[in-house]
């Protein structure tokens, strides 16, 4: 409109322009909604304190090492050892004891978060990105791009992981790189598929109609009218993709196909700890803590991320109301 | 006729700014696989003809099924034709690609029937009623902002609403953010797929008066479909009567209210509800008997005839063309071999008692809505 126009509807439904107000009124957004609600979950903030914690690990794992003076892949044989070779257990020199080699396991755990944590959030993030593009153009195109990536994503979801992890990364030779992005092809379809449900869902909507009748492009109705509705659904299985990255790197590194040793990973150190188990308790208990701890708070975020977007979902019984 | 100065479209009256000529829309049914490959259509939208002209309202009613909100994806191009033309300001726009489209796009928008469904609602309503400038790249930033705040107070929304969400809005005030958003362009037709059906009876006036207003200011075409015939009545400048994929008549709307030439017109009409209990005690109500044949498989000749109460032979062989009668108007079109003539009756039905439920479409009592202008 050139010019401002004002005109006078027959009857009045008292929604007219009203004075003037201070500031434009700011409406709730449902993401807004959801962490309001996210904010009152006694679980959410619990785990959300836990997650910040072993991030602090993570982040401050160097701080940590110069502090004790012992470096991640120092080996101590003399105080760290028994003279029968022994690892020691936890003592003021050694607060968590030591492994087989004399290296310090706090240190080593505390380093070991760093690699979970990246794995974790990079190859989630990664399968994530990945699968909603993938559910996007299955869901919006149909017809034959979803018939190739829907079977695409079935014969992947039917792969052995464990066996074609072995022999992928005996072929190419383990390093965090490859664990990831193995880890993130082993998750993205199940993403993939959640996300071209509801596309086919929404995209019958009046409002996707709308678009296409202004003239939107596909690639402006998939991402900015689609992708909006389907993120909550997204994020909630980003949540809770993330300790099972944090699972499956640590099984890569039990298997020795994950992080090269020396680097310091929970899933290395679990499976070296295995052998020292009734001399050295807390060679295996501190590393696995660790991964427990970390898994388990991821775990009840996600639930909880899942309740605050959608409220009517029964956390105990499983079932929507 | 106002159209506003500098958009360099064309103002002459003569040609209509829409032409439908021999729309077809056929659905096929059920999964076309590889190996099987399904024969079987609906026929939604079969081989209709009409105009629309600049600045008029055409109204289009029918009962549910009969292919009206077919047509009007149709002529919004959101479904390709079967077959047929359609000629928009003189170009045929039946069989443009996607991209060929959009500038006409700009020039024919679009009002849904649910007022929930047609706003997303993960967007904010400023940048739902600037999606129009933000897909075609006009008017960024602030000023983009500024006609936003314009169009909502146009519409009678509070302009501060600017960022709140659909959800936060009654179904009136949904429809008024879709009217602003089809109107954002300035286009020079809107197709209204009932409106107004899915509001309250009070609010529906007021969304209607609203479509009448922007009309008058702008000059706009519309081409209104509903199923209740007293809104149809009140807003449109000519009727288009639809059943079962066909136009069977079509008229000016005093012309078709006052002469209906085909028996399912009539029919429609009786089944309007009259808000007098007395009135509608008396009044013949007509009963057609049987359902709306499948649409799958019409009937051969006149569509209408296994329910017409004056179909002979010739009904069910020949299919009867949509033309004048010698003495009507040239544009009172009526597609029956055997038109009513001025106040014949039909025999009617067994009217239902009073109070029991009608099997009508449903509709607004006619004296919620004002005096036509």
């Amino acid at each position: 409109m050139t010019q401002r126009l004002a005109i006078d509807v027959a009857v009045g439904d008292g929604l007219g322009p009203v004075g003037p107000a201070k500031r434009p009124i700011e409406g709730r957004s449902p993401w807004r909604l959801a962490f309001e609600r996210l904010r009152h979950d006694r679980v959410a903030i619990a785990s959300s304190v836990v997650i910040v914690i072993i991030a602090l690990m993570a982040i401050f794992a160097p701080v940590v090492a110069h502090l004790v003076g012992h470096g991640p892949n120092d080996q101590y044989r003399t105080t760290g050892l028994s003279p029968e070779g022994i690892p020691v257990g936890p003592n003021l020199r050694f607060l968590l004891g030591t492994d087989e080699l004399g290296r310090d396991v706090m240190v080593r755990v505390f380093y070991g978060a760093r690699i979970s944590l990246l794995v974790g959030v990079v190859a989630s993030s990664l399968a994530v990105s990945v699968g909603v593009v993938i559910g996007l153009m299955a869901g919006y195109f149909g017809r034959v791009v979803d018939t190739v990536l829907t079977r695409l994503m079935d014969v992947n979801l039917s792969l052995p992981y464990l066996v074609f992890a072995i022999a992928l990364i005996s072929v190419v030779g383990p390093s965090l790189l490859i664990s990831i992005v193995v880890i993130a092809f082993f998750s993205f379809a199940s993403v993939g598929r959640i996300v071209r449900g509801q596309v086919l869902s929404i995209k019958e909507k009046e409002y996707v109609e709308a678009a296409r009748s202004l003239g939107a492009s596909d690639v402006r109705i998939m991402f900015v009218d689609i992708l909006p509705n389907v993120l909550a659904p997204v994020i909630v299985y980003l949540t809770l993709l993330i300790p099972l990255s944090i699972v499956f790197e640590a099984t890569l590194s039990f298997l020795g196909l994950g992080v090269v040793p020396p680097t310091p990973s929970w899933g290395g150190m679990l499976a070296s700890s295995i052998d020292y188990y009734q001399v050295a308790w807390w060679y295996v208990v501190f590393p696995g803590l660790g991964l427990l701890v970390t898994t388990l708070s991821f775990n009840l975020l996600g639930d909880s991320v899942r309740d605050a977007f959608d409220p009517r979902y029964n956390r105990f019984f499983g079932t929507t109301e | 006729m106002t159209v506003a100065a500098g958009t360099g479209r064309t103002t002459e009256t003569g040609e209509p700014l829409l032409r439908a000529e021999n729309v077809v829309k056929h659905f096929p049914l059920g999964s076309s696989s590889l190996f099987r490959r399904s024969r079987a259509v609906v026929h939604a939208v079969d081989d209709v003809t009409f105009d629309i002209r600049r600045g008029e309202t055409l109204g289009l009613v029918g009962e549910t099924g009969c292919g009206k909100s077919t047509l009007a994806r149709c002529v919004a191009r959101l479904f390709d034709l079967t077959s047929g033309r359609l000629v928009f300001d003189g170009h045929d726009i039946s069989t443009l690609s996607r991209h060929q489209l959009r500038p006409y796009r700009r020039r024919i928008q679009m009002i849904f029937q649910d007022p929930y469904g047609s706003l997303n609602p993960r967007r904010r309503v400023g940048s739902i009623i600037g999606d129009p400038f933000a897909i075609h790249g006009i008017e960024e930033g602030g000023e983009r902002k500024s006609k936003v705040q314009n169009l909502m107070e146009l519409v009678g929304l509070n302009p501060e609403h600017y960022n709140r969400f659909p959800s936060e809005f009654s179904g009136g005030q949904r429809q008024r953010i879709g009217v602003a958003r089809a109107l954002a362009l300035q286009p020079d037709l809107i197709v209204a797929d009932e409106p107004v059906s899915a509001l309250d009876v009070s609010i529906q006036a007021q969304v209607i008066n609203l479509l009448a207003a922007v009309q008058s200011e702008f000059g706009l075409a519309y081409l209104f479909i509903a199923h209740d015939l007293s809104i149809v009545r009140h807003v449109s400048d000519r009727v288009a009567v639809m059943y079962l994929g066909k136009i069977v008549e079509i008229a000016g709307r005093h012309d078709l209210y006052t002469r209906p030439r085909h028996p399912y017109t009539k029919a429609l009409q009786s089944a309007v509800p009259v808000p007098d209990p007395d009135l509608a005690d008396k009044r013949r109500r007509i009963v057609l008997t049987g359902d709306v044949p499948s649409p799958i498989v019409p009937p051969r000749g006149c569509r209408f005839h296994p329910r017409c109460p004056k179909a002979q032979q010739r009904c069910s062989v020949e299919e009867p063309r949509l033309e004048p009668l010698a003495g009507d108007p040239p544009d009172h079109g009526v597609a029956c071999h055997f038109p009513l003539a001025d106040g014949e009756e039909l025999p009617a039905g067994a009217v239902p008692p009073a109070g029991a439920f009608a099997p009508s479409a449903p509709s607004a009592p006619s004296d919620t809505l004002p005096a036509a202008p």
